[in-house]
């Protein structure tokens, strides 16, 4: 159960300015479905570019939506350069804080607003910008650092709190920590340690990785793969079709099997293809 | 504020009667059942009733019952003691919808030099039986399938799966914390080498378990200590709770009649009603081999923990697959290995009912929470655009 404040609770039960501005001068949205959490707000300006009114559409959960709501609340009244000061932590503060773990949804609509305002002022959306840290979530180095450094963050939980980075799969954890070092000046030598499978175990897990996890993935869009050989930890795979359609499009069929063979069985893996 | 309490696959109310049983043993039998004296060693013969008791339940021999203290520590019990007595087998078989009770420890011991295989199952969280059997090798220490599952309590044939795992000389464990007291277990015609169950799920305390090691099975115990249970688990008995459970499992054996009727039929009309209140709304899991007193279903685009915590205002109990409530950022392991899409996981309310339930529970379940997913779906971003 989570320990949240009345306010949060009041502005669950009751949330504030529901829905959405038809003629908004900013409109911004963040996160999906897929992430568990999304928030869509909108903004009017009045004769004096003071806020006039704040909307929002959120799906979430409890704090997600009393944080949208806290955010439409706070926002009324204030200049836009006003509005550009609010923080995470100021959203938190409002609601009489929230549970640690859930500071991500105090993160989601600082997100939103800053999007709502770079879309009044015409800047074009920005293009994901960094390096992919956190491939469960989307999430960039520079969103890490930023959170690290904004809010003293120490650790990975940390920053999975805040920003959702590394509450996937894990993969991402020591990635996370060397960022959290760099922010905060510490220097330590990364450390690697390599699950020991013997050869058969190794080629096993590799066979059963490709017809349980891969295969029917590349099914989906009519592609196919086919294992030709392994030598050491070169994976030898002929391939058929393309991954056009799966949400991964941004890699090539190579790196996708090399990714995925890499989480599900060693590190050290590397996919060479034949024709 | 009135409880309606539809949460009882996470745990149950400890029947009157249980309690009842129960209550000497705290206060006036305090004894050692070990001790030589007769008023510790006369609790000896009550520890020996509830373990038959609990075997009655399950069709098995007393001498066949180990006495735990909770459901996670018969399935890591079991799973080590195929380990130790199987030390050059170096793989496990399970699924890829265990509790964390099984999951947890099998991905311990994947660290720890052992190679799991999960079986998956397909989107009505079927298992893949051709799957499991192929992977079943001469290296395979242990297979450890569930018997029920807990979230979407769909029944896996374990007793058709054992038969096949024993012809291989494989161990063969299920973790039936949720099937036991819900359906029919009949031991002694099956080839089950060990089964866990856990006394809060069927009106007995938390805290007490037990695990079946069927006869002739090689054992290997968890908790080294004195001679109790046999010398297979140490530590002084937990004599109330020992009592508590030969009880419930008396109580259980009663009800099961009950549970496969009257509950089922609760079940069937909080689903039914639901479906046809709420658009959008789809059960997780196949409905034909499913315990009887559980549903699982997913409400698109709105978030679980959102629905829990307005239904929590009207004292309705009930628990969700989504990621917020966990504490965790995805949603149930059990759900994404099903392939239920992320619109309809996030979603995701189990109700699970138990003979203490009432018709004008359900109803009042029925009439709270089609209002409130309607209220959470206005305030979603998501929900016009799909419409
Ligand atoms: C399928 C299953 N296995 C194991 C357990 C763990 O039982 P206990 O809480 O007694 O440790 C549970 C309870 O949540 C369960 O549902």
């Amino acid at each position: 159960m989570w320990e949240y404040t009345d306010k949060v609770k009041d502005h669950f039960l009751n949330p504030r300015n529901v829905g959405e501005i038809k003629d908004a001068d900013g409109i911004g949205e963040v996160g999906s479905l897929a992430c568990g959490d999304a928030l869509k707000l909108t903004f009017k300006l009045d004769e004096n570019k003071r806020i006039k009114d704040a909307q929002f559409q959120t799906f979430g959960c409890a704090s997600a939506i009393a944080s949208s709501s806290a955010l439409t609340e706070m926002l009324k009244g204030l200049t836009l350069e006003e509005a550009e000061k609010i923080s995470n932590e100021n959203i938190a503060e409002y609601l009489g804080g929230l549970p640690k773990e859930k500071m991500h949804c105090s993160v989601l609509g600082r997100d939103a607003l800053e999007k709502a305002i770079g879309s009044y002022r015409g800047e074009s959306e920005k293009k994901i910008e960094g390096e992919i840290v956190c491939e469960c979530f989307g999430v960039t180095d520079l969103e890490i650092k930023r959170v690290v450094a904004e809010n003293g963050l120490i650790n990975v939980e940390d920053v999975t709190d805040y920003v959702k980075a590394g509450g996937g799969c894990g993969k991402c954890h020591e990635r996370i920590q060397e960022i959290i070092n760099q922010i905060n000046g510490i220097q330590i030598q990364p450390k690697k340690k390599e699950k020991a499978l013997t050869n058969i175990q190794k080629i096993k897990l590799i066979q059963e990785t490709l017809s349980r996890e891969i295969q029917p993935a590349l099914a989906k869009d009519g592609g196919d793969i086919e294992l030709i050989d392994v030598d050491g930890n070169k994976v030898i795979v002929k391939l058929r079709g393309t991954c056009a359609t799966c949400s991964k499009s941004e890699l090539t069929l190579k790196n996708y099997v090399e990714t995925k063979l890499r989480e599900l069985v060693a590190d050290s893996i590397e996919v060479e293809e034949v024709q | 504020m009135n409880v309606v309490y539809a949460d009882n696959n996470a745990t149950t109310q400890v029947a009157k009667k249980v309690l009842d049983e129960m209550l000497p043993y705290l206060e006036t039998y305090y004894g050692n059942p070990s001790s030589m004296h007769t008023f510790g060693g006369q609790v000896a013969k009550n520890i020996a009733m509830a373990r038959e008791q609990t075997a009655a339940l399950l069709n098995a021999s007393p001498e066949e019952i180990l006495f735990t203290s909770c459901g996670t520590e018969s399935d890591s019990t079991a799973i080590q003691a195929a380990i130790k007595s199987n030390p050059d087998r170096k793989h496990i078989v399970t699924t890829r919808v265990e509790h964390p009770a099984i999951k947890n420890i099998c991905e311990h011991s994947a660290k720890n030099e052992f190679h799991v295989t999960y079986v998956p199952v397909d989107e009505n969280g079927t298992l893949d039986l051709d799957y499991l059997y192929k992977n079943l090798t001469d290296d395979t220490a242990i297979a450890s399938i569930m018997w029920a599952n807990n979230e979407t309590g769909v029944i896996f044939p374990v007793e058709e799966i054992a038969a096949k795992v024993k012809e291989k000389g494989i161990v063969f464990h299920t973790d039936a914390v949720q099937a036991v007291g819900k359906i029919p277990i009949d031991l002694k015609n099956t080839e089950i080498d060990m089964l866990s169950l856990s006394g809060h799920k069927i009106h007995a305390p938390k805290g007490i378990g037990a695990l079946y090691v069927k006869k002739g099975t090689k054992f290997s115990p968890f908790l080294i200590g004195g001679h109790q249970e046999k010398g297979r688990r140490g530590g002084t008995e937990n004599v109330a709770s020992i009592i508590g459970l030969g009880t419930a499992s008396e109580l259980s054996k009663n009800l099961m009649e009950e549970e496969n009727t009257r509950v089922k039929e609760m079940r069937d009309s909080l689903e039914k009603g639901l479906l046809e209140r709420i658009d959008n709304a789809i059960v997780n899991g196949g409905k034909e081999k499913r315990l009887p007193n559980t549903t699982s279903i997913a409400f698109e685009y709105v978030e679980g923990e959102a629905i829990l915590l307005m239904m929590d205002e009207f004292g309705i109990c009930a628990s969700s697959g989504s990621a917020c409530t966990s504490g965790s950022l995805e949603p149930s392991h059990v759900l994404r290995a099903m392939g239920v899409p992320f619109t309809a996981a996030h979603g995701t309310i189990r109700f699970s009912l138990s003979t203490y339930n009432t018709m004008e529970e359900v109803n009042f379940i029925i009439e709270k929470l089609p209002p409130i997913i309607e209220k959470l779906r206005k305030m979603s971003p998501f929900w016009k655009k799909n419409q």
